[in-house]
């Protein structure tokens, strides 16, 4: 399998702290990859250097064989990573279905001339996008609720409709920051099965962070757990489950 | 999606109509020349307060020099026009073409500030350019440009705000504009969506400093003499006055804004001291009772009654 992302001894220093150290990881090209770790281990500082909010200190980022580092975050998006957000980051004010429309903004060919005087390719690709995003709606149960205000939605409604924005802009690596984060075990475990069926429908590699170990143990293939910064095991979920290093940093060391 | 072509169509049928009745209205004599000016003033607001609305409302930038890139259009025309005999489009042309080129120099710059500090910065900047221009003889310095030759007609302001109108409504309906409200909605998740942040801020920032060009050209030919005092920063305020009095992210509320400031400072034109207090009454009920501006996010072309009125379906 291709391998899709490698990080190569990634840090990331703030002042005195050290975020992230000695970061490597890699994920092969259709790989569901859980990235679990403690409070404050520094996965949302991982997901921030990914996708080009934090440049790294040190390391190297590899996407799909070319380095994203350096990239603003909107360039890291069109070459093809797209993300959640562990606090929510919808488009609050605007309608569920120009949160999912401005997604497809990377996509979009006509230019200036041709969307202020509504001619060449404009009327086409509008279409289409609406199209598009309705659908994508629909595989989310949102379609209903197209034309609500994005904040107007409950709870569980806006986690999905950060998934089906990200989609949008039709990654090959999709990076998902506690998608579970306040959804209760039925939620959590239609989530579980969403995320398996896009990843088959859409051909994406999935990397989530998440607290909810039923659902990490259940969809993940592999799973990195990062602690302090630093990664201390990898492995299937069952060797993860059995790991005394992680049994140590979740439970605590026993004497 | 052909509905939005009949809509379009629509609005620029009631457009023409709406011209035809205030022209045969001037034509037969029925406005005085003192509201034949509001008129044109009227127009002329319009369109500022709609492009300063694209980088306000729209994009969320925060502008206070919008007065500035006007005296710029209004400027570049009148030497133009004056000076060297050219006709009105030119004038209009090239001011659009400085005051743009001018607000992509200070937009790149500056809209790396957010906020307050942004509305400071460009509040600066729009005293900058009416300074500079006060210091240039040969534009008159501080007395004023005199001697403009009276070329703004009705006709010319109306379809020019027309053309603005339609201009701003479809960009802002299309995926750069898409991009422009994401940046006011959340600017980091706008950046994740693959916005390149930027470039659609200073695109927005250019585009409204080009129409408040345009303006600037239409307003100095309206009058015979044009001095740096009518590009202040209190005429700067007056227009973001309109913009949140009819609705930040609004078309129709920028219309409305536009009509009901300049109406009522033309018909207190007799009791200037009232003025400034009734607008500041007005602003502080405004604020108490509608935050958001007449029209909030509102158009008129989406309300209910107009889908009535035209048994329009979005299928």
């Amino acid at each position: 399998m291709a391998e899709l992302l490698k990080t190569d001894n990634v840090s990331e220093v703030f002042g005195g702290l050290k975020a992230v150290a000695d970061f490597n990881v890699h994920i092969n090209q259709g790989e569901l990859v859980g990235l679990i770790g403690p409070n404050g281990a520094g996965k949302t500082t991982a997901f921030n250097l990914i996708t080009g909010v934090y440049q790294p200190t040190t390391g190297t980022i590899d996407f799909d064989g070319k380095s994203i580092v350096g990239l603003k975050p909107y360039q890291i998006t069109q070459r093809g990573i797209a993300r959640t957000f562990q606090n929510i980051r919808l488009f609050s004010e605007l309608s569920v279905l120009d949160n999912v429309k401005i997604a497809y903004h990377c996509h979009v060919k006509y230019g200036l001339l041709e969307s202020v005087l509504r001619m060449g390719r404009y009327m086409k690709e509008e279409e289409k996008i609406e199209e598009e995003s309705l659908k994508l709606l629909k595989i989310f149960k949102l379609e209903d609720k197209a034309g609500e205000q994005a904040k107007n939605l409950p709870y569980g409604a806006q986690r999905r409709l950060e998934i089906a924005r990200a989609l949008a802009a039709k990654p090959k690596l999709l990076l998902l920051d506690e998608p579970a984060a306040g959804m209760n075990p039925q939620e959590t475990n239609e989530l579980m099965e969403m995320i398996r069926w896009i990843r088959k429908k859409f051909g994406l590699t999935v990397l989530l962070i998440e607290h909810d170990m039923s659902l990490v143990m259940g969809i993940c293939e592999r799973i990195y757990v990062l602690e302090y910064g630093m990664i201390i095991a990898s492995g299937t979920p069952d060797e993860i489950k059995n790991d005394p290093e992680v049994i140590r940093a979740y439970l605590g060391a026993e004497n | 999606m052909n509905f939005l072509r009949r809509n379009d169509l629509i609005m620029l049928i009631f457009g023409i109509a709406l011209f035809a009745l205030l022209q045969g209205l001037i034509s037969a004599g029925a406005i005085s020349s003192f509201w034949q000016l509001n008129l044109l003033l009227i127009g002329i607001n319009v369109i500022m307060s709609v492009s300063l609305n694209l980088i306000n409302g729209y994009t969320g930038q925060f502008s206070l020099g919008h007065a500035g890139f006007m005296a710029v259009g209004a400027y570049v025309g009148v030497v133009l026009t004056t000076n060297f005999h050219l006709p009105l489009i030119v004038a209009l042309l090239a001011g659009a073409a400085g005051a743009g080129a001018l607000g992509f120099l200070i937009g790149l710059p500056t809209l790396r500030l957010r906020g307050d500090y942004l509305a400071i910065a460009t509040l600066g900047l729009g005293e900058i350019i009416r300074i500079v221009i006060m210091n240039i003889q040969y534009v008159g310095g501080a007395a004023g440009f005199k001697g403009i030759p009276h070329l703004t007609t009705f006709a010319w302001v109306f379809f020019v705000m027309l053309f603005t109108l339609f201009f701003i409504k479809n960009f802002v309906n299309s995926s750069h504009g898409r991009a422009c409200i994401a940046i006011r909605e959340n600017e980091i998740a706008a950046e994740a969506m693959g916005v390149n942040t930027t470039k659609y801020k200073v695109m927005a920032f250019t585009i409204g400093a080009a129409f408040a060009g345009v303006a600037g050209g239409l307003f100095a030919h309206s009058f015979y003499l044009i001095s740096p005092a009518s590009f202040t920063f209190m005429a700067s305020f007056n227009y973001l006055i309109m913009v949140v009095l009819g609705g930040l992210g609004s078309i129709t509320g920028s219309i409305a804004g536009a009509f009901v400031v300049t109406f009522i400072s033309a018909a207190l034109a007799n009791w200037p001291e009232f003025r400034m207090i009734i607008y500041a009454l007005a602003l502080i009920l405004l604020m108490f009772y509608r935050p958001q501006g007449l029209f909030g996010y509102m158009e008129i072309t989406n309300a209910k009654i107009f889908d009535k009125i035209l048994k329009r379906g979005r299928e």
